[in-house]
């Protein structure tokens, strides 16, 4: 890159290079710690017995048999757990209208979706309290279950929790510029139903939580996968009847989140009070059918959408009308109307259009919560959008290509807004679509295509370009009176032979948070990244802060990661140049040792500087003190949210005999301003993509009409795998955010936001001779043969 | 989930675990790869009292050939089928097939025998057992007796194994160089059971006189021998012009039927299509 020296060209800097990560080693040899390894000693271990109706009133719960198994410490309902642990209420205040009833660790009188915990079963092993669990006999009266959320709202439907008056958990209107006149004037209008299936985000480690109660300090120790150990401190605290300071909650490995890990769940609420109520460890790992039925489900949508377009390609207007259907209960403490919320938010957000109008609704149903998973809201919309825009390219006979070049906010307008509200400080979308267009050879495929076609072989090209929420502020939940910390805080520190100790509020679920953190610092300090050690995932050891989710990681515990190895640059060399006799601001720090400022030439290791600190001090001015730890923290508080913006392609063949897709290439071209680590930032691009590729083809938990998950195994679920994966290849445009110094906005959720909607795009594309539309997902071979009217009969 | 408990017990000689069985009675139950037996034993669909353990017997282990036959222990691994040179040679449709059948992981473990006592509708090997007019020898309590494949599987996961027999060997015809076969499996993901699949086998070179034996797998509830089909296609003047009528002789043949992954009438297509695909390839592997 050319231009002048930013502050992040540094002597030495790890800004922008792909190394290693510290913890990789580490975890390939096995010597990971994970939850489900640990283990305390007079360890219990629980098991639910878990509802099998989506709707039930518990009449009775004998535990007498149970209690009698072998290897058994105790067996507990939940009406009796709610002496331990009170109940929530997954509400936010600046959700105008969100309501929800309040949720018990364990169901106490009714449960309200197959896989709700009733009973809990504390044994010596898992196995022992299997096998006892099955002994507890609940008698349930199985009530009518709200299962299909098209007619949660009519009259005739059960209302789930009565005392709510009816099943609506939130709604949200909008409707900005002039809309009805924009459609009135169009000369083409194209209009959808696209509709999502819910799934949920599967990861390789299943939830676990090993809550430890000490009486004796009386102190709560929970060891716990979770992406926000001090907003998870806050609710064990709050919930459990104990001071914050109380309580400490530590997240060593885990095994992946997205999102998954970042909610409060009942049976881990359950688990933190059975610790308290039996005074000793007791740990909970979901097995995978739990997960299935209780780890949140996301998307679930039926959105109908409108679009306007006149001849010229110019689109004039967007309209949507959206419904999800979440579970019996909001979820807490985020709540299950972000998603929604978000689409409204963000359909149409790429485009120039100012004539906008949303309808979202969000309703109960007996089926398991729902929640944020990754890139919350962001497929929906995307997938509408861009559905949208290629019908109405469609409809007036523009390439898409074309279409979207037409109507891309311009790289030149910024900073702006959408119709919606969104403050866009400076997006590329034009950029980016250019890199695509170079990058996947477009005209090229083009080509192809027709060639192909006439030969009987259908492939398609899909489009989707996107923006991503990143770096939240606390205009996400702090606003809503949710105690879940929008900041983020890094101390560094050296210690007396020169390493570095960064502890920070951020977590690492595999993204790679612990390898970008000590980049910056090693960075911001100028020393090289062996010397650099990081520290994260427990309450009492880090500053306070968020921890890893929304795309936050670089750019919030990055920024403060720069800003504290910075303040503990300045307060090194304060101390060199004390010990030198010279003005600190002569000096800085390259590899390790100090340096005169600008050169290589080396005035002292440092080393050195730490051993006169912390052991010859009286070698030092009287009235001088060093300080080697240095804190800071960072929050953006310009915009309420980074945005990011890209373009994804996909190219893929559809077997029209068959159903069959075959994907055979996808492009992502995104822009998250400065890259820290681009090994990193490419992979969670690819990482996002199959996640986002598996909503579009396989991902799918399907509910029968009485409630029932129906495919909860890895068997019928079916996950993304490497076979079925193209080539995924990633490409950058860089505009950093100005509001940190190290400029960078998220990764983490980008691939995810369009993958499905460009899959569907191309399958429509690859179809056009046969004049079908498919708006749903996922794209199963049924799907596509019904809609091309082939059935075997 | 955790499996109830159960004592496991490693039988060192065919006859030792006979009798093992047989002493355990109803609570018995042979372990072979477990790539099949132990997910449903995590799952608490089965409650075994003891685990018999027949990966290791001599008598199950081999692949041997005679002038006309080849003989595959129960016990072959189904990596050791996809790399025996043997049946590379002999029965090269085995060869084929073998690479749908689950992941290397689970290829490594799972045995022949313990994938064809199993008998899942959508799995691979059994169909190609009826399509190569396999012979299963399997012995019991009462002595050894031969099954053929077309009369071994019953349903779903139903065999003509009784609770006490060994599934021992599986003996099929080499077959003879102008033999053709094809082997194809439409699965939304590689590795994963079929949606639906065929094994077809065609002997003879004439298109008087062929015997073409289409064998559906994935869409009832056992693998199914096509025969009105198969006989559409042998008696047309050539196959391919016996191919529609062959086509819609399939829903005599098959009662597709509807789960997860596909409804009934997807599979009757998806059927149709593996047909035309199928006699496509078996006739241009003659031409070329
Ligand atoms: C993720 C996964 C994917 C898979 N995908 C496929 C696939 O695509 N296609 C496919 O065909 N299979 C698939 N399988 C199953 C696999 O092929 C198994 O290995 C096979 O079905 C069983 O063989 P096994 O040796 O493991 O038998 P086991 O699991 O040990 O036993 C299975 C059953 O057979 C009985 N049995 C075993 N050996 C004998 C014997 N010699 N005589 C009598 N009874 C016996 C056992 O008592 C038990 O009832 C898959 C398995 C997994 C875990």
């Amino acid at each position: 890159m050319s231009g002048p020296l930013s502050p992040l060209d540094r002597p030495n800097s790890y800004i922008g290079r792909t190394v290693p990560r510290p913890n990789l080693e580490r975890l390939v040899e096995g010597r990971g710690t994970y939850v489900s390894d640990m283990t305390l000693p007079r360890m219990g271990h629980v098991v639910f017995v878990r509802s099998p109706y989506a709707h039930a009133r518990i009449v009775d719960i004998d535990t007498g048999a149970a209690k009698q198994g072998e290897g058994v410490i105790a067996v507990v309902t939940g009406a009796e757990l709610v002496e331990q642990c009170s109940p929530w209420v997954g509400v936010l205040s600046h959700l105008k209208g969100l309501k929800s009833a309040p949720q018990h660790a364990m169901a106490v009188d009714r449960a309200c979706w197959q896989g709700e915990a009733v009973c809990a079963v504390v044994a010596n092993s898992r196995a022992q309290a299997e096998d006892a669990a099955e002994l507890v006999q609940v008698q349930y009266q199985e009530l009518e279950p709200v299962t299909d959320m098209r007619t949660a709202l009519e009259p005739h439907i059960p209302v789930i929790h009565a005392e709510l008056g009816d099943n609506l958990a939130f709604e949200r209107s909008l409707d900005a510029g002039e809309v009805d006149k924009a459609f009135s004037e169009a000369d083409a209008v194209a209009e959808a139903e696209f509709v999502f299936g819910r799934h949920t985000g599967v990861t390789l480690e299943a939830r676990a939580v090993l809550a430890d109660w000490n009486p004796g300090e009386r102190r709560l120790t929970v060891y716990q996968g979770t992406q926000a150990p001090h907003m998870m401190q806050n609710i064990f605290a709050k919930h459990l009847a104990l001071e914050e300071a109380q309580v400490r909650v530590v997240c060593k490995d885990v095994g992946g989140s997205f999102g998954i890990k970042v909610h409060v769940y009942a049976d881990e609420m359950a688990t933190a009070a059975l610790s308290k109520r039996l005074k000793r460890p007791v740990k909970f790992v979901a097995d995978r059918i739990e997960s299935f039925v209780t780890d949140i489900h996301a998307r679930d949508h039926i959105c109908k959408g409108r679009i306007a377009v006149k001849q010229d390609g110019t689109i004039t207007a967007f309209a949507i009308d959206d419904l999800t259907g979440i579970g019996p209960y909001s979820m807490y403490p985020r709540t299950s109307a972000i998603e929604a919320n978000q689409v409204v938010n963000l359909v149409g957000g790429p485009y120039q259009a100012r004539n906008y109008r949303a309808r979202a609704r969000v309703v109960f149903q007996n089926k398991n919560v729902m929640c944020q998973y990754r890139a919350v809201g962001h497929p929906i919309a995307c997938s509408v959008t861009e559905g949208l825009v290629d019908l109405a390219a469609r409809a007036i006979g523009m390439d898409p290509l074309e279409i979207r070049s037409r109507n891309l906010i311009k790289d030149d307008a910024y900073p702006t807004d959408s119709p919606s509200g969104l403050k866009f400080e400076s997006l590329s979308h034009h950029a980016s679509l250019a890199k695509l267009k170079q990058m996947m050879d477009y005209d090229g495929l083009r080509a192809e295509q027709k060639r192909l076609r006439r030969q009987g072989i259908y492939r398609g090209i899909g489009l989707a370009s996107f923006i991503e929420v990143t770096n939240p502020s606390a205009a996400f939940y702090g606003v809503g009176g949710a105690r879940i910390s929008s900041q983020d805080g890094v101390s560094v520190r050296m210690d007396a032979t020169g390493a570095i100790i960064v502890q920070t509020s951020l977590t690492e679920q595999g993204q790679g948070s612990e390898a970008l953190t000590a980049q910056v610092v090693a960075s911001a300090l100028g020393v090289t990244l062996d010397k650099v050690r990081v520290i994260l995932g427990d309450t009492d050891n880090t500053p306070y802060g968020g921890g890893t989710w929304a795309s936050r990681g670089a750019g919030i515990g990055g920024e403060a990661a720069w800003q504290a190895g910075k303040a503990l640059r300045m307060n090194i060399l304060e101390v060199a140049g004390t010990i030198l006799q010279t003005v600190p601001d002569m000096l800085d720090i390259d590899q390790g040792v100090v340096v005169d400022k600008g050169t290589t030439r080396e005035r002292i290791g440092l080393d050195e500087v730490a051993r006169i600190a912390y052991f010859r001090p009286d070698t030092l001015p009287a009235d001088f003190q060093a300080e080697l730890l240095a804190t800071r923290h960072y929050v953006p508080r310009q915009y309420p949210f980074a945005f990011t913006n890209g373009i994804q392609a996909s190219w893929l063949e559809v077997d029209t005999e068959t159903g069959f897709i075959t994907l055979l290439n996808h492009w992502c071209v995104e822009d998250c301003g400065t890259i820290i680590n681009p090994q990193l930032v490419d992979e969670q691009i690819r990482g996002g993509v199959v996640q986002g590729l598996g909503a579009a083809l396989f991902e799918h938990c399907r509910y029968d009409e009485r409630g029932q998950l129906t495919n909860g195994t890895m068997a019928d679920y079916l996950v993304p795998m490497a076979s079925e994966m193209p080539d995924i290849e990633v490409g950058h445009v860089v505009s950093p955010t100005l509001e940190s110094e190290l400029g960078a906005k998220g990764a983490g959720e980008a691939g995810t936001a369009g993958a499905a909607a460009c899959v569907a795009n191309a399958v429509n594309d690859a179809l056009e001779p046969f004049d079908v539309t498919i708006t749903e997902i996922p794209l199963t071979p049924s799907l596509i043969l019904n809609a091309l009217g082939r059935r075997g009969g | 989930m955790k499996a109830y408990a159960f004592d496991y017990v490693r039988a060192a000689t065919l006859v030792e675990a006979l009798s093992l069985l047989e002493r355990a009675g109803e609570g018995g139950k042979l372990i072979a790869g477990g790539q099949s037996l132990v997910p449903a034993l995590n799952l608490r669909l089965l409650a075994p009292q003891i685990l018999i353990d027949i990966a290791q017997l001599p008598e199950l282990r081999g692949i041997t050939s005679d002038d006309t036959h080849i003989h595959l222990g129960a016990g072959t691994r189904h990596a050791e089928l996809a790399t025996s040179a043997l049946v590379g040679q002999h029965v090269p449709l085995l060869q084929t097939a073998i690479r749908h059948v689950a992941h290397a992981a689970i290829r490594n473990r799972g045995t022949l025998g313990g994938n064809l006592a199993h008998a899942d509708p959508a799995s691979e090997l059994p169909a190609c057992m009826i399509a190569l007019e396999a012979t299963m020898l399997v012995v019991g309590p009462k002595g050894e007796r031969r099954i053929d494949a077309i009369d071994f599987f019953k349903g779903l996961y139903e065999t003509a194994l009784e609770a006490d027999d060994i599934l021992v060997r599986i003996s099929i015809a080499r077959s003879p160089a102008e033999t053709r076969v094809h082997f194809n499996e439409l699965a939304r993901r590689a590795g994963d059971y079929a949606m639906a699949g065929l094994a077809m086998v065609m002997h003879g070179t004439q298109p008087q006189g062929l015997r073409i034996r289409p064998v559906f797998f994935g869409i009832g509830d056992r693998p199914t021998l096509a025969s009105h089909a198969a006989r559409c296609l042998e008696q047309a003047a050539d196959p391919m012009a016996g191919l529609a009528a062959a086509q819609q002789a399939l829903s005599q043949d098959l009662s597709p039927q509807e789960d997860l992954q596909a409804d009934a009438d997807t599979r009757m297509q998806l059927a149709r299509v593996l047909l035309k695909r199928g006699l496509t390839d078996l006739l241009a592997q003659g031409r070329g």
